[in-house]
């Protein structure tokens, strides 16, 4: 909300410099979120104080010597005068009329020397006033335009402001700073400070945190004949409210005689700072007294509805009723929009059909029209929900809707009309018949609250005393009485945001300023520690996978169906994962509509983008995939680890020499270094599926169950992913890990192996099997055979060659014997090493390379 | 002989201040002092001698050999000193030649920015809680004191699922019934890590999932000045000890009273930058007081029990710290962004 520092001054008396009202405001909770000014000191263009001024006109004469040029007399005060030449359109109707200051017109005279924008240039250029001849007549002044003063894009013209008893009380010689010169600040308007989204609303506010009074608007109505009590009003209109809940109060009046004018320039000028186009009196007054105060109010040509009243009760009065739509009922809204009704879109109507959607917008037939003279003023209370429903679903967007559907008390229905009634009058000419209408069958109770002074001090770690509390809350006009252990607290019939003893607490705090109150750690008891051992778990993961050289990543938890169908080959029949999507079902885009399944889809997916930039890929995710349940409200979150490498091994420096490119065993050694940080005995079987090249795909087990699928990525589905690495035949690996499965097998406690002081014995043996035995298996009964005091096996070497005999392949292994208790002599070592070669040969049909 | 001798002794030394290398040195040594060098060739002619002769040529023999002896040494650490220096005077390399690259993984900036919020408020005893993505309405947003149609749920476009009660959570503030349901007797100090997810258009400024952290303390002893004070030593453990912070009334449903926290800009120390659009202070988190109907909802009674309860964005604060100006980036997961941190 736009709210001019000039405006707030009607209400509240404003001496500090804006920064601090900023500051007050915003630490308040009405959060300054831009402060625009104009004219003023830290304006783009400051006005000189001393050459900028109000000049009142005296006489406009014809330049001698030039059609289209005039002389404009003006007195800037201090009994100066000066002639002006200028061009202004909107001075000729002056010429000839003599002497006219009667007529009270001021203008803004900028003086030799002073600084204006230029008013013939295209956009904002400064120019400096000098004095020269124009036609002959030397001229160093100028009447401005609001271009001229960076006030709009105005500049047909010059500003012409009339002085009459409605308007400031203008003075020649008053420095313009003072009379237009401004600052706006730009406001958010939160939930809970709908009662801020006026001038009023927020000077009342200003004026409780300075501690001072507040002036209100002029709410009184000067009526026809003085008769309040509305008999001359009651024979011509009936108001009834069918659903008082939606519509607890329907205020009217008739005003008759409007002039539809321009508004006086002092109004349209706020209007504009304010952020509304001016646009005739009506109107503009409407809209001015819902700025003002906060009250939306909507005028209906009067003369329409009597029309129509004299088709269902001719001679009789016309009768308003607020009601919901029929079934199918279209309005057509004062922007020409027809809108099919929603059942719960309360209405204004009367017996021949609907006139405006009530509180959020007037119907295109019953607005007022240029020639409407006759009005009747509509300012009522309507239920927020329903204005929230109504606004959201049709799409309208009014400032009544962003009022209404926040809540504005009803006690303001009558306030909201009495001003308008009162500004129709004196702006626009108009008279107010005789009395008002006013529908309020159920006004609400004020709101009490008891607020006990124990709960508020302990809630805000502020020591205050009851008659403390009662001198905050009445600056924002609470009433209070103070007993000794609690204050019974009325609340303004403005607030509706006042639910219970809380609410006052934080007007009390807001008061005392939050900024006042102190700043204290806890003391009290700490809870008992729990820790969160899985997320333990999890960062623990990370780290050894960072420690092994892989990039984590967090990526979209919401994907498409269609983008995790990409870890399939086209051609496959059906997908291994028929389990249930958790849909949106309104999506920003389709490519994020389902929470995912997969984490790999995920991960394949930042791979392949990143394979357009980095010739070495080694990534990984710990995140959830969402299963929805149909046993249960919620889905089934599990938590995966994904990872994918692929490119060159190392990164190549300066000095060359050979990296190779990751395969299928590079990232075993990565889930190798992994569970044996975690302690966990994972083994690896081959399996088939469909996202892996058969193969060369392996079962992650623990024990009997699958906790994962490591390979190498299907060909097709690297295609389809579009990883785009420098060599086509580089191979993808990926892994996909049920991680909860893997977190809940890791121990708490493992026994450390202690390091023996005697020697180790080492032996080397090479075999010759079968190509088909896995070499998983001839390490097995290597380490079964070889007894306790064989401490380690490592593969070496692997050799599949001719001599060897087709089918064949050669594994080279380590061997390391020692004992924890003494030096091994070669005959301990050799019975050992024979008892392997045995078993080798008899479970496995191995032959001993010599 | 003994006339030999000297002059043996006059050349040799005389030879090795010549010497201008190790090697030589060591053939010098082998001419002069070796098993065949010149000093024991001489000693072995001792018998052409008198016994008067002898003993006074065979003490001078010594005295001379142990002087070249001496000599020697000198020289040797000379020549190699010498050497050392050619050494290294030879071999020295361009420094400014890049390190060999290592192949090294890293977390992302997220994990380490949520890394760096655990371990502050850890060290408070806060501990880590965590609740599903997929939430109820019910503990989004009713439980938390936002009833249907409340302007404030229009502050949080939610992404809605098949079943109407099912949303995606829009703010981690839903864990805060599933903690005090699970502690309750006890008192709570946890905070609320997790990913969130509102319907918004994508921007450099917003996403449609972002993670937030919450955090939520409930107890029979906790004031308004306690947040204040956990706060702001959260903020100057995170941001520097010379941080200032600021407390500003706002709102959210389920606090009351409820307060913005600013922190002077650590970029231009409060005195106004562009990061801190002029002002000094930049917003890091929201806060407030326990509403009485979310401690009730909760288990707590509010006429015992007060809590405080604040949130705030990773990625904002990753934004404010690195200078980082779209927020999309941080699910993009390029690696030439990822590996900057």
């Amino acid at each position: 909300m736009l709210v001019p520092l000039s405006w707030l001054k009607d209400f509240v008396t404003i001496d500090k410099p804006v920064e601090q009202v900023d500051r007050l405001l915003t630490n308040a909770g009405l959060e300054v979120k831009t402060i625009e000014k104009i004219g003023i000191p830290g304006a783009a263009l400051e006005w000189d104080r001393e050459l900028v001024l109000l000049a009142h006109l005296l006489k406009v004469e014809q330049h001698p010597n030039a059609d289209k040029l005039v002389l404009a007399t003006v007195d800037y005060g201090d009994g100066r005068s000066k002639t002006v030449v200028t061009g202004a359109p909107n001075l000729f109707d002056y010429v000839g009329q003599g002497e006219i200051s009667g007529l009270q017109i001021f203008s803004p005279l900028a003086l030799e020397g002073s600084v204006l924008y230029d008013g013939h240039k295209d956009g904002r250029v400064t120019a400096k006033l000098k004095g020269r001849e124009l036609r002959g007549i030397y001229n160093d002044a100028m009447l401005c335009s609001e271009k001229e003063l960076g006030i709009s894009e105005e500049h047909e013209g010059i500003i012409l402001i009339k002085k009459d008893a409605n308007s400031p009380d203008y003075q020649p010689g008053t420095p313009l700073q003072d009379v237009l010169g401004d600052a706006v600040l730009e406001i958010d308007i939160i939930p809970n400070i709908a009662r801020c989204a006026s001038m009023v609303g927020v000077a009342r506010e200003y004026a409780a945190l300075t501690n001072q009074p507040m002036r209100y608007p002029d709410y009184s109505v000067k009526m026809e004949g003085g008769d309040v009590n509305g008999a001359a009003v009651n024979g011509r209109i009936t108001l009834t409210t069918e659903n008082p809940e939606l519509n607890p109060r329907f205020v009217g009046y008739i005003i008759e005689g409007v002039q539809q004018t321009a508004s006086p320039y002092w109004l349209q000028y706020r209007l504009r700072l304010a952020g509304q186009r001016p646009i005739n009196v009506v109107v503009d007054i409407s809209n001015y007294v819902m700025l003002e105060m906060g009250q939306p109010n909507h005028t209906f040509d009067y003369d329409f509805l009597r029309r129509r009243a004299d088709q269902y009760n001719p001679g009789g009065p016309i009768q308003i009723n607020t009601r919901l739509p029929h079934d199918g009922e279209t309005l057509t809204t004062l922007d020409g929009t027809s809108h099919k009704l929603e059942p719960y879109s309360i209405l204004v109507t009367d017996p021949l059909g609907n006139l405006s959607l009530g509180g959020v917008m007037g119907g295109a037939d019953s607005e007022i029209k240029p020639e409407t003279q006759n009005v009747f003023l509509e300012a009522a209370a309507w239920n927020f929900i329903n204005i929230r429903r109504t606004s959201t679903k049709l799409g309208i967007h009014t400032d009544a809707a962003f009022r209404f559907s926040r809540g504005v008390h009803p006690s303001q229905a009558l306030l909201g009309a009495n001003r308008a009634a009162n500004l129709l009058n004196r702006l626009a000419g108009g008279t107010v018949a005789n009395g008002v209408l006013d529908t309020y069958p159920n006004p609400p109770e004020p709101i009490t609250v008891m607020l006990k002074l124990d709960y508020a001090r302990r809630l805000s770690g502020l020591n205050l005393s009851g008659a403390e509390m009662a001198e905050l809350l009445g600056r924002l006009e609470f009433t209070t009485e103070v007993q000794e252990d609690h204050l019974i607290v009325t609340a303004p019939d403005h607030r509706m945001d006042i639910e219970g003893p809380h609410d006052l607490v934080e007007e009390i705090c807001r008061m005392y300023g939050y900024d006042n109150i102190p700043s204290t750690v806890l003391s009290d008891v700490l809870p008992p520690q729990r820790g969160n051992a899985k997320l333990e778990q999890e960062e623990r993961i990370k780290d050894t996978l960072v420690q092994a050289g892989l990039q984590e990543l967090i990526t979209f938890r919401l994907t498409a169906k269609a983008q995790e169908a990409k870890l399939l080959p086209k051609n496959h029949v059906a997908g291994p994962d028929e389990r249930p999507y958790v849909t949106l079902t309104n999506p920003l885009s389709a490519e994020r509509a389902e929470m995912r399944h997969s984490l790999l889809a995920s991960v394949v997916e930042i791979a392949a983008h990143n394979s357009r930039y980095q010739d070495r890929l080694a990534m990984f995710e710990v995140g959830p995939i969402f299963i929805a349940d149909e046993d249960e409200i919620l889905p089934i979150e599990q938590t995966r680890l994904s990872l994918v490498m692929s490119g060159q091994r190392t990164v190549l420096g300066w000095q060359g020499g050979q990296s190779g490119t990751y395969d299928f065993y590079d990232l075993k050694g990565v889930l190798a270094a992994l569970f044996n940080e975690l302690h966990l005995s994972v083994s690896y079987e081959p399996v088939e599926h469909p996202t892996y090249r058969p193969g060369r795909t392996a079962r992650l087990l623990l024990g009997e169950t699958q906790v994962g699928v490591m390979g190498e990525l299907h060909p097709l589905v690297a295609e389809q992913f579009d990883i785009q690495m420098e060599d086509d035949d580089q191979p993808v690996l990926a892994a996909d890990i049920d991680l909860d499965a893997l977190i809940a097998h890791i121990p708490s406690h493992y026994p450390y192996d202690p390091i023996s002081p005697y020697p180790a014995v080492h032996e080397d043996i090479a075999v010759v099997v079968d190509k088909s035995v896995p070499a998983k298996e001839v390490e097995e009964v290597i380490r079964n055979s070889g007894g306790y005091l064989l401490k380690d096996v490592e593969l070496f070497d692997l050799y599949e060659g001719s001599q060897l005999g087709a089918g064949k392949k050669s594994l080279a292994y380590h061997l390391t014997f020692q004992a924890p208790d003494k030096t091994l002599t070669d005959k301990v070592v050799q019975k050992s090493r024979q008892k392997i070669v045995g078993q080798l040969k008899h479970r496995l049909n191995a032959q001993l390379r010599e | 002989m003994l006339d030999q001798l000297e002059s043996l002794y006059e050349a040799s030394l005389t030879k090795l201040e010549e010497v201008d290398s190790t090697a030589v040195l060591e053939t010098w040594y082998r001419d002069t002092l070796g098993k065949k060098g010149g000093i024991y060739l001489l000693t072995r002619q001792v018998g052409q001698l008198s016994a008067d002769e002898r003993p006074i040529f065979g003490k001078r023999v010594n005295v001379v050999k142990n002087e070249l002896e001496a000599a020697y040494e000198a020289r040797l650490a000379e020549l190699k000193a010498t050497e050392l220096a050619d050494k290294i005077a030879s071999s020295a390399i361009d420094v400014t030649l890049p390190g060999r690259p290592l192949t090294s993984g890293g977390l992302h900036v997220i994990t380490q920015t949520l890394r760096d919020i655990y371990r502050i408020f850890g060290d408070m005893g806060f501990q880590i809680y965590r609740t599903p993505d997929v939430e109820t309405d019910a503990y989004n947003f009713e439980l938390l004191n936002f009833p249907p149609h409340h302007p404030a749920r229009e502050m949080q476009d939610s992404f809605y699922t098949e079943n109407p009660d099912v949303i995606l959570r829009t703010h981690t503030s839903a864990g805060q019934i599933r903690a005090m349901r699970e502690y309750y007797p006890e008192p709570v100090r946890v905070i609320l890590p997790g990913m969130c997810y509102r319907n918004e258009q994508i921007t450099t400024r917003s996403s449609i999932q972002f993670t937030q952290v919450e955090g939520l303390a409930v107890g029979t002893n906790i004031t308004f000045a306690d947040l204040k004070g956990t706060l702001t030593e959260f903020a100057r453990r995170l941001f520097g000890a010379d941080r200032q912070t600021r407390f500003r009334a706002s709102y959210f449903p389920f606090t009351e009273p409820s307060a913005e926290m600013d922190v002077t800009c650590f970029l231009c120390d409060g005195k106004g930058c562009q990061v801190c659009k002029q002002t000094g202070w930049l917003e890091i988190l929201g806060s407030g007081m326990v509403h009485p109907n979310v401690l009730r909802n909760g288990g707590y009674d509010p006429e015992v029990y007060t809590g405080f309860a604040f949130g705030m964005g990773p990625e904002r604060i990753a934004m404010l710290r690195y200078g980082i100006d779209d927020i999309r980036q941080f699910w993009n997961n390029d690696l030439r962004f990822l590996k900057q941190f």
